[in-house]
């Protein structure tokens, strides 16, 4: 493709951003359909690495429904339901962002994707604690710690080991997340990305969106008896 | 019928189920031969016959019709739904112990099998059965999974830590046939072999009576030496005793922290979550091994778990225990049992 | 030879080559280590997997030569069984798995669909170089102990065994991701990068192939990854998810790792079967007998294959009516290969077909992949699976799907595009000779092994009762006379690289979309795009460029 060819099937905003067609492409079309599909299947990965996951903890619990359940009172309902209210908000934040930026106002999408990227650190910040609790307790992951010398009914070694896997692994996916996100917030605070490339911040909303309902799942497993 | 195993390198068939494996074997192999052989011969004969002449040649357009396709389709699911059909039935055959079976306990561990008979004898890698009567082995790991496997009698169930399988067979003819390990379990894994010696009935009752046993590993957990000479049933009431068994269960009818033992064996069972289930060497097996997964209705959750504690001796012994009392408690216990009062039923009771 | 002049030669006077060809473009290693040209990338896959394969074959001839005598031949037990794992885990998946999606696979989707490149080129890039991390990975752990469980890593035995199993399992969860961006990347450009005036039912059946495999790659490679992080964390920190005295269940192990082990059978095979498509109406000149039936037996292998996992575990103590459900649904399964294999071969009937190498390779394949098929179906006869089920029996079976169809096809493929990727041409007469050895050592190999399976042999045993060694020492000189065919197909294709004669774009006179361009293509992959709105199997009309 001659460059003044590649310039006409760019696109140029009123801002002055330029939505670059990489060259395998036949359009800016394709390249964002590809982009929206790619992930989507990536997603469908994620829903199945987490359901390996699931699988073991729901056979577990068929096998030990009162260890499960003792241990499910256990946890602290409260802090896990804040949490779970706290990726909601964070979520409702990143789909304003898209929003925002579809509709031309980079400004107000930084500020609502700070805000989703703000809140994920308070989720971090509130697992941490979480976790600070459960080793002071005894609560180790592999039936580790004192706590399991008092509780020793078959079923809880598993609960807690599944907890710190599970959740340690939603931790680590809302950390990549932050990642990717703080990415798009540099790119759209620097102008690099804008109305045109929209989706670019789509398809980080998405990811953002699967962290949040495998929390969804999480929590009721976890916390509510 | 000889033939043909001959021909296939499968061993003699010696267990009742044997012969009629071996027939859908025959028919399910020879089915393969033919259908490869088949279409080899169809693309051979289709090549010669429409050799390329030319270069740039041209083809006719041919399609399948859907009746041909659905023909060929059809066809080859029935067939194979045929044989999974037979398969399913010798298999449910194979997985339904009979009533009457011979029980014989067997404890794998890396690299040997041990095998634990109801009048008490234990042996290490021989296993001795009667021909003409049905056996059933009741096998648990002590630490990784095995597989116990007699080619002979076209049998095998893996053996697992945790956990109680069962097998069962019939041999129908007299002999020695070998059993070896089918999951891969460590270095030694090729090694972990053993033999079944099948007896034929008036040998077998002898054998019983003499008590000689190839091999003696002293395991009955009362130390090296001490097992010779007593059924198990005894032994079992030994066990109960040094492990405190009854200072929860009774074995005359009494009411105490955990069932009575009398009458135990057999009866239907209601569980806490609602389940009813029959207390048979497998229920017994693993209330002493996982006792919260099911626990009686109207008790607590309060019994230690023997998982690790208890060795297949001790444990097959236990179950000849309760097994005994199933009409009804003996006439003489033979041992002075502990009564312990009900006192605080709120933790634990009087568990030790 | 027919000749396509579609490409401006430099037979033509005053011309130049319209576009240098993608592996003259630039020859610095730079350029390749740095490349997002799907063509080169597939044959950077193709370089690295021959290595791998030449590794898991060294160890099998290994294994293979300590069975020549019943007891100790050649190594320890301990060295045995690391070298039968070994030899598993890098056939499966530093080789069988990317065989033919990663190598042929990217280097002719996007060709074949009508695009310039895959969707994602640099994520491309980034498989490959996790598949050559992961595989560094799984090299350094044979060095550090390595490990013995066997390829499936069952509980507990893997939590206990005191070998490099963290290490070795990291490696391979690296090769998984690299495996699920490939997929990832070829399921997006099917879907979005066709050309223009193609639709789904008239691309190449190879791409048909290529995307039910990625189908299966992405959605049951994550279950292995998640598993490998269980096994990891039971075996390097106790956590004890499989632990049966801290309440883990073994069984649910092997749950969770066949239902991924399961459905990747079919990513090793589905790709050869794409090949094969290829071939048959390649070499006979003729559209296949039905297009929709190979289509969709494709799709629906990839999804019923997702429901069979359990008859892996028949003799495990599940229950009955869950062992009886997955043994009709692997009867199910099986239907679907069976109507691809009838298909192929009434392919042939009304044809016009030149027995070269590629079509030989074809027909090994029909052969054995028929046997092994149908052996598959018989182990899915329970009460039969109960006496086969970790015996030889078992291992004869899935080598000759494994070797006798995808190693089979592999080759078939290398030998069908070898023009098209390297712009030369091979001997045909080595080509024969090859394909005669690798059959003939091939059967020589692993059908002895059915019978040692009959006669009760478990696998995985290093040593074995001596009447036994007659079926073992005929298998062991099959191996070297297996061995012999492949190192022999490699000497004359290097051979042919460098000085082979030059074929042009279309030496075969097949009419897929990757022969109207020139040998080896340029590097945006077409210089003048034909239109991809013509058949590419209907060779019942004259080509305008063919001379009759």
């Amino acid at each position: 493709m001659t460059a003044g060819a590649q310039l006409a099937a760019d696109e140029v905003s009123s801002q002055g951003e330029v939505e670059e067609l990489e060259g395998h492409f036949e359009s800016l079309e394709q390249q964002a359909q590809a982009a929206r599909l790619g992930m989507w299947v990536f997603l469908a990965t994620e829903v199945l690495l987490f359901g390996a996951a699931f699988a073991l903890f729901i056979s577990y619990q068929v096998h030990y429904p009162g260890a499960f359940r003792q241990s499910i009172e256990h946890n602290a309902k409260v802090l896990g339901t804040v949490n779970t209210g706290v990726l909601l908000t964070s979520s409702t934040l990143v789909a304003g962002a898209v929003h925002a930026l579809r509709g031309g106002n980079r400004r107000w999408s930084s500020w609502l994707l700070a805000g989703t990227i703000g809140l994920a650190f308070v989720f971090l910040g509130i697992k941490a604690t979480e976790y600070a609790k459960h080793f002071a307790e005894g609560i180790y992951p592999g039936g580790a710690g004192h706590f399991f010398v008092e509780h020793h009914e078959r079923g809880t070694a598993e609960f807690w080991t599944l907890y710190y896997l599970m959740t340690g692994l939603h931790a680590v996916h809302v950390t990549i997340g932050i990642g990717v996100l703080g990415v798009l917030l540099v790119k759209i605070v620097r102008g690099r990305i804008g109305k045109l490339s929209a989706h670019k911040l789509e398809v980080g909303a998405i990811y953002w969106h699967l962290v949040d309902v495998i929390w969804i799942f999480l929590w009721p497993l976890f916390y509510l008896a | 019928m000889d033939f043909v195993r001959a021909i296939l390198a499968l061993p003699r068939g010696a267990s009742t189920v044997a012969d009629e494996i071996d027939l859908l074997h025959l028919f399910v192999i020879s089915v393969t031969m033919i259908m490869s052989t088949f279409v080899f011969a169809a693309a051979a004969w289709f090549t010669a016959r429409y050799h390329r002449r030319h270069e740039g040649q041209l083809t006719e357009r041919v399609t399948a019709s859907r009746l041909h396709e659905s023909v060929v389709i059809g066809a080859l699911l029935g067939l194979f739904l045929l044989w999974w059909l037979i398969g399913y039935r010798q298999y449910l055959e194979l997985r339904k112990e009979p009533e009457d079976a011979e029980i014989v306990y067997v404890d794998a561990k890396q690299w040997m099998w041990k095998f634990a008979y109801p009048d008490g004898r234990t042996s290490n890698d021989i296993l001795t059965v009667p021909v003409g009567r049905p056996v059933k082995l009741v096998m648990t790991s002590r630490d990784v999974i095995h597989s116990f496997y007699v080619p002979a009698f076209r049998v095998k169930m893996d053996v697992l830590p945790g956990r109680y399988t069962t097998l069962w067979f019939e041999a129908k003819e007299p002999g020695t046939f070998p059993i070896w390990c089918a999951e891969y379990c460590g270095v030694s894994h090729s090694l972990m072999r053993g033999e079944v010696i099948a007896l034929p009935a008036d040998e077998f009752a002898r054998w019983q009576e003499s008590g000689a046993v190839a091999k003696v590993e002293s395991d009955c957990g009362r130390g090296p030496g001490s097992c010779g000479g007593e059924d198990l049933v005894s032994r079992g009431r030994s066990v109960a005793e040094r492990r405190q068994c009854v200072a929860c269960h009774t074995l005359d009818g009494q009411p105490h922290v955990g069932p009575t033992w009398s009458r135990l064996y057999g009866s239907e069972r209601l569980l806490t979550d609602g389940r009813r289930v029959i207390a048979d060497e497998a229920y017994l097996t693993r209330s002493m091994m996982e006792p919260s997964r099911e626990v009686v209705a109207g008790y607590r959750e309060v019994m230690p778990v023997y998982q690790g504690l208890l060795s297949a001796g001790e444990t097959a012994a236990l179950v000849e225990l309760i097994r005994s009392l199933r009409n009804g408690p003996l006439e003489s216990s033979g041992v002075a049992l502990p009564r312990i009062e009900i006192t605080n039923v709120k933790d634990g009771g009087g568990a030790p | 030879m027919t000749t396509m002049p579609l490409e401006p030669s430099s037979a033509m006077p005053g011309s130049r080559a319209a576009s240098p060809t993608y592996l003259g473009v630039d020859t610095t290693i730079r350029s390749w280590l740095l490349t997002t040209d799907h063509k080169r990338i597939g044959v950077l896959y193709l370089v690295s997997m021959l290595f791998a394969l030449a590794l898991g074959g060294f160890f099998a001839m290994a294994v293979r030569l300590e069975h020549l005598s019943p007891n100790t031949t050649v190594m320890s037990a301990m060295a045995y069984n690391r070298f039968f794992t070994l030899h598993g885990v890098i056939m499966v998946w530093l080789f069988l798995i990317p065989s033919i999606p990663s190598s042929f696979g990217n280097f002719l989707l996007p060709i074949m669909v009508g695009a310039k490149d895959v969707a994602f080129p640099r994520l491309n890039l980034l498989s490959w170089y996790l598949y050559m991390a992961g595989s560094a990975v799984v090299l350094v752990s044979m060095f550090v102990g390595g490990i013995d469980t066997g390829w499936t890593f069952y509980t507990p035995y893997s939590t206990y065994s005191p070998t490099a199993i963290p290490l070795a399992l990291f490696g391979v969860f690296i090769i998984g991701f690299s495996t699920i961006l490939t997929g990832l990347n070829f399921i997006v450009t099917t879907h979005t990068m066709r050309a223009k005036g193609l639709g789904w039912l008239r691309m190449p059946l190879f791409v048909w192939s290529i995307y039910a495999t990625s189908i299966i790659q992405v959605l049951a490679t994550p279950v292995l990854g998640m598993v490998l992080i269980f096994v990891v964390l039971d075996n390097g920190f106790s956590w004890g998810f499989f632990d049966a005295s801290r309440g883990g269940d073994p069984v649910l192990y092997q749950h969770l790792f066949w239902f991924y082990s399961h459905p990747a059978v079919y990513i090793m095979v589905l790709p050869g079967m794409g090949v094969v498509s290829e071939v048959v109406t390649s070499f006979s000149r003729k559209n296949p007998f039905s297009y929709k039936a190979i289509a969709y037996s494709s799709i629906g292998i990839a999804f019923v294959g997702f429901l069979t996992w359990g008859h892996h575990m028949f003799v495990s103590g599940m229950s009955r009516f869950d062992a009886g459900a997955f043994g009709v649904l692997s009867m199910l399964v099986a239907v679907f290969s069976a109507i691809k294999v009838f298909n192929w071969t009434w392919t042939l009937k009304k044809g016009a077909i030149a027995l070269k190498t590629p079509l030989l390779y074809i027909f090994a394949f029909l052969f054995l992949f028929v046997f092994g098929g149908m052996t598959g179906v018989a182990v899915a006869a329970m009460s039969l699976d109960v006496h086969w089920h970790d015996t030889y029996f078992v291992v004869a079976h899935f080598h000759f799907i494994m070797v006798g169809g995808t190693l089979t096809a592999f080759v078939a493929g290398l030998h069908y595009w070898f023009p098209k990727i390297t712009g030369k041409m091979y001997s045909e007469r080595w080509g024969v000779l090859s394909a005669a050895l690798v059959f003939t050592g091939f059967f020589a190999t692993f059908f002895p092994q059915f019978l040692l399976g009959n006669a009760g042999m478990p696998r995985r045993y290093y040593t074995y009762p001596p009447e036994f060694q007659a079926l073992h020492l005929v298998s062991t000189v099959g191996s070297w006379v297996l061995a012999l065919g492949m190192m022999i197909t490699l000497v004359y294709l290097l051979h042919a690289i460098w000085w082979g004669p030059p074929a042009g774009p279309s030496p075969w006179g097949s009419r897929s979309f990757e022969w109207r361009t020139s040998s080896p293509p340029p590097q945006h992959n077409f210089t003048r795009t034909p239109s991809f709105e013509l058949d590419p199997y209907d060779y019942s009309r004259p080509m305008p460029e063919e001379g009759e």
